[in-house]
């Protein structure tokens, strides 16, 4: 590939990843719409769609208020670190045959790093906020992200066994007579929670709880660093599920009919509606049974998922 | 009757003849004048010997009352209400206090539920209780001059001159808001750890209206909890003593606002019960139908919220969307939607409208459904009851000591209905059971809602298919607005219509409380009157202030998710906590 095409692909993979996560913004509202028995933004243009444009128009113009009691540059730091590990993490993501902006042999631990990293917007920009609320938000955040990162990767280490590389690519290839949902159901379950808990949504927005802690992590932000929470959770959840397709529902494969490129979309698609799904119809468990569910029952099943996945491997092999 | 006269004559035997008078009322409730060194050494007694729940607690300033040469030489009243549950009976008894600003021995040693009684009547009256624990102000400010329930405290806004907040009184003000956890009897560190204090409130998404509750945490444990109230305050008793009987109707559709007009029926019951108006069947059976309409209403907002509260986005729109339906309903009957003031001095505003019958009937076939769904969406969830099982426990014990009524009292296990026990407007004929649970808990609390939806479902029904024909107000001179019938044919109706339309009806001088099972529990109005167009006193007990009361009993040791499982179960409102 010349230059120019490696060019093209990053561009284009932030063009729609991007647009993506603005259009989330109308789908999200308009799902929970239907779901709720509403209307949901249905004025601003063709069924509501421009409600993203008047969202983002917003966001921009409203007051972008740095309270004095907050450490101004660790604010400023927090909600771009959000956004760029999310859009670092998709780099690795094949989106069709030769569509990926980096190849990486070792696309998953990169892919794995970066969402590590994402913590690291809720723990600052909740202490930068100096607020009571935000550091509550910040402190469960942590925690509950460490706990989940945890098995998060232990539930893909299945996936690797069987595709045998780390680089995703080789995984969706591996996928090219089954999905490997269906041997790595286990793995596939518990990864998804894991996603849930990663992109803090319902019924794992701990962090936020707006009932409870008003917005959490992110009370005191405002204008478009507030905005750049809101895209990094959608770009999140993008993410969460372009994963889930790659790695346990055969990535782009599908019928010819399509184009690999749309059935990738496709899929994806469907994930993202499952997360609002979650959002419309669970309530929010509380922050130590969250953490118990994790470490106690999340943990011990990952471990025998590998355990099993493991020894059908070997026992396949001889 | 007999009940009460034995307890009068147990009383008498303790304390002997002189220690007490007793003043015949118009509620037939029993009512003895005692002096203040007695008081204590009475109640304990009395505590002791099947009155164990402090019902309510409040003061009157009878320095203007007409008429009170019959009465105690008193400046000021302090009435108690005790109740029994075992003998189902109240006991009045009476404080005389003389002076300015008399003092009397506070009774919050027996009853941790007198404490913010107590405290009101401080903030109101000005009137001290000696071994009050923390005798500050409740429901106004802090910084507040003078105490609004004495008679000398101008009523109206334009009798108090021109307010002005001028520099060092800003700064006053400013400073009496900064916070200081021993002014509100919390430390601000242990031995082992300093704690952190959260402001829930008063701006709050899970606080349901204004209401301040100071966290003390550790961590996010909940080491003490001290709600600050009266945002919501708009002297609804004050204004009882400047409104006329009638005008005063639509200030308690806004008590309760959920109750709606169940709350006219509170008010209304005592006011008939002085007047002596006997209303006719058909009014029973529409207010009872309306009430049990409002209770559904307010459960439905209390199961929504409730649901939103645990962070369930949905529920709440589809059990709002059903509100709307019984909203639909009510405006057909009445022309407003929440609050109707519909109920009228014997009777009500108007007769039911034509095609009442369908709308209802449409309700009742289709909520039933509905409940269902929500149930299973709600109650039925794992993760809910995981957030409110064995949440907020309080014992039957410790309900009745804080004062706890309707359905957080039947969480307990505890069989008590007012509407069942002691039945007003034609409860008694209507067949229904009183639902239970065991635990008293925040999810027992919650399923017992539930289930009086269906309850009130099975009585509306019953209202519909026996509606009684007749009169929808009672032929009675007392009735608002008056009867107009043979105005034109003799002159004394006429002049009493006259007087009536304008001044408002005149009730004779006496005294009454009515009780009804409200949609958060026990609603009561205490009314004086002393012959007047308006009340001479009127005081407000509602269930919120009570519930209130005990929240911090019962969130200590748990975290700040769970201070909103309980402030959700416990299901009160602002307006009716600091009236």
């Amino acid at each position: 590939m010349t230059v120019m095409q490696h060019i093209w692909i990053v561009l284009g993979v932030l063009f729609v990843f991007l647009n993506i996560a603005a259009g989330l913004i109308w789908v999200e509202r308009r799902l929970l719409a239907m779901w709720q028995d509403r209307l949901g933004p249905n004025r601003a243009g063709p069924l509501g769609l421009f409600i993203v444009l008047a969202d983002t128009l917003k966001l921009f113009f409203k007051e972008d208020w740095i309270p004095p009691f907050a450490d101004k540059w660790v604010f400023i730091l927090a909600p771009a670190i959000v956004v760029a590990s999310v859009l670092m993490g998709l780099a690795i993501v094949p989106f069709a045959p030769g569509i990926v902006v980096a190849d990486l042999n070792v696309g998953l631990m990169f892919f794995l790093a970066m969402s590590s990293l994402g913590v690291y917007s809720i723990v600052l920009g909740g202490w930068a906020s100096n607020n009571k609320y935000s550091l509550l938000g910040a402190l469960r955040g942590a925690s509950q992200m460490i706990a989940y990162e945890v098995f998060m990767g232990l539930s893909l280490m299945g996936v690797v066994m069987l595709s045998k590389s780390f680089n995703l690519t080789d995984i969706v290839a591996a996928q090219e007579n089954m999905w490997f949902i269906v041997t790595q159901p286990v793995g596939f379950v518990i990864f998804f929670i894991a996603g849930l808990a990663e992109t803090h949504r319902l019924p794992f927005d701990i962090p936020e709880a707006e009932s409870e802690l008003i917005a959490g992590f992110h009370s005191e932000y405002s204008g478009m660093k507030f905005g750049m929470f809101f895209i990094g959770e959608y770009l999140g959840i993008s993410l969460i599920s372009a994963m889930t397709v790659t790695l346990f529902f055969g990535g782009w494969l599908g019928p010819a009919f399509l184009p690999p490129v749309v059935w990738f979309f496709l899929k994806t698609f469907v994930f993202i509606g499952i997360f609002i799904l979650m959002r419309a119809s669970l309530p929010r468990p509380r922050y130590d049974q969250l953490i118990g569910y994790g470490w106690k029952l999340l943990l011990p099943l990952v471990l025998l998922n590998l355990l099993v996945t493991g020894a059908i491997a070997l026992w396949l092999r001889s | 009757m007999l009940e009460t006269d034995h307890i009068h004559t147990q009383l008498i035997q303790r304390f002997g003849p002189d220690a007490f008078q007793q003043q015949i009322t118009a509620d037939r409730i029993l009512t003895l004048w005692t002096s203040k060194s007695n008081i204590v050494s009475i109640i304990e007694y009395l505590k002791s010997n099947n009155f164990p729940f402090l019902y309510d607690l409040c003061g009157i300033d009878e320095r203007d009352r007409a008429g009170k040469e019959k009465l105690p030489v008193a400046d000021f009243t302090i009435v108690y209400h005790l109740f029994s549950f075992k003998q189902n009976e109240f006991v009045r008894l009476k404080v005389a206090l003389t002076g300015e600003y008399p003092s009397l021995p506070s009774i919050t040693a027996l009853f941790p539920n007198a404490n913010w009684y107590e405290r009101e009547i401080y903030d109101m009256f000005g009137i001290r209780f000696e071994g009050h624990p923390h005798l500050t102000r409740l429901l106004m400010p802090l910084t507040w001059q003078g105490h609004p329930l004495r008679k000398e405290y101008p009523a109206r806004a334009t009798e108090m001159g021109p307010f002005r907040l001028w520099d060092e009184k800003q700064d006053i003000e400013q400073e009496a808001l900064r916070f200081k956890p021993e002014e509100w009897g919390m430390q601000s560190h242990s031995e082992d750890s300093d704690f952190m204090f959260l402001n829930i409130g008063p701006q709050h998404p899970g606080t349901h209206g204004v209401l301040r509750i100071i966290l003390q945490l550790d961590g996010e444990e909940i080491v003490d909890a001290v709600p600050e109230i009266g945002f919501h305050h708009r002297g609804a008793e004050k204004m009882g003593e400047r409104q006329s009987w009638h005008t005063y109707i639509p200030y308690t559709d806004r008590v309760d606002y959920l109750g709606g007009v169940m709350n006219n029926l509170a008010y209304l019951l005592a006011v008939e019960e002085m007047a002596g108006i006997k209303v006719p069947e058909r009014v029973k059976v529409i207010r009872v139908m309306l009430c049990e309409l409002f209770r559904i209403n307010s459960h439905l907002v209390w199961f929504g919220t409730f649901a939103q509260d645990l962070g369930q986005l949905s529920p709440v729109f589809y059990m709002f969307t059903q509100r709307e339906k019984i909203f639909d309903i009510i405006e057909a009957v009445c022309g407003d939607r929440m609050h109707p003031n519909w109920f009228r001095i014997g009777g009500v505003a108007q007769d039911l409208p034509q095609g009442w019958d369908r709308l209802v009937r449409e309700f009742i076939v289709h909520f039933p459904k509905e409940l269902k769904q929500y149930n299973d969406m709600v109650l039925r969830n794992s993760l809910i009851k995981a957030r409110t099982k064995g949440i907020g426990v309080y014992t039957l014990e410790e309900a009745i000591e804080w004062g706890v009524t309707g359905p957080g009292l039947r969480a307990c296990g505890f069989e008590w209905d007012f509407r069942k026990k002691r039945p007003y407007s034609g409860y008694e004929m209507f067949d229904f059971d009183i639902p239970i649970a065991q635990n008293g808990d925040c999810y027992d609390r919650s399923v017992v809602r539930v289930e009086e939806m269906r309850q009130s479902l099975r009585i509306i029904e019953q209202c519909l298919n026996n509606m009684p024909e007749g009169a929808y107000k009672a032929d009675h001179p007392l009735t608002t607005p008056p009867i107009k019938k043979h105005t034109m044919q003799d002159i004394e109706t006429l002049i009493n219509h006259f007087l009536n339309v304008s001044w408002g009806p005149v009730i004779p001088p006496g005294e009454a409380m009515s009780c009804v099972e409200a949609t958060k529990g026990a609603n009561s109005y205490y009314l004086v009157s002393d012959g007047n167009t308006s009340s001479y006193r009127t005081r407000i007990r509602t269930p919120s202030f009570a519930h209130m009361q005990m929240i911090p009993y019962i969130s200590k040791g748990y975290t700040v998710a769970d201070l909103l499982s309980i402030l959700g179960s416990v299901d009160y409102v602002l307006a009716d906590i600091d009236r």
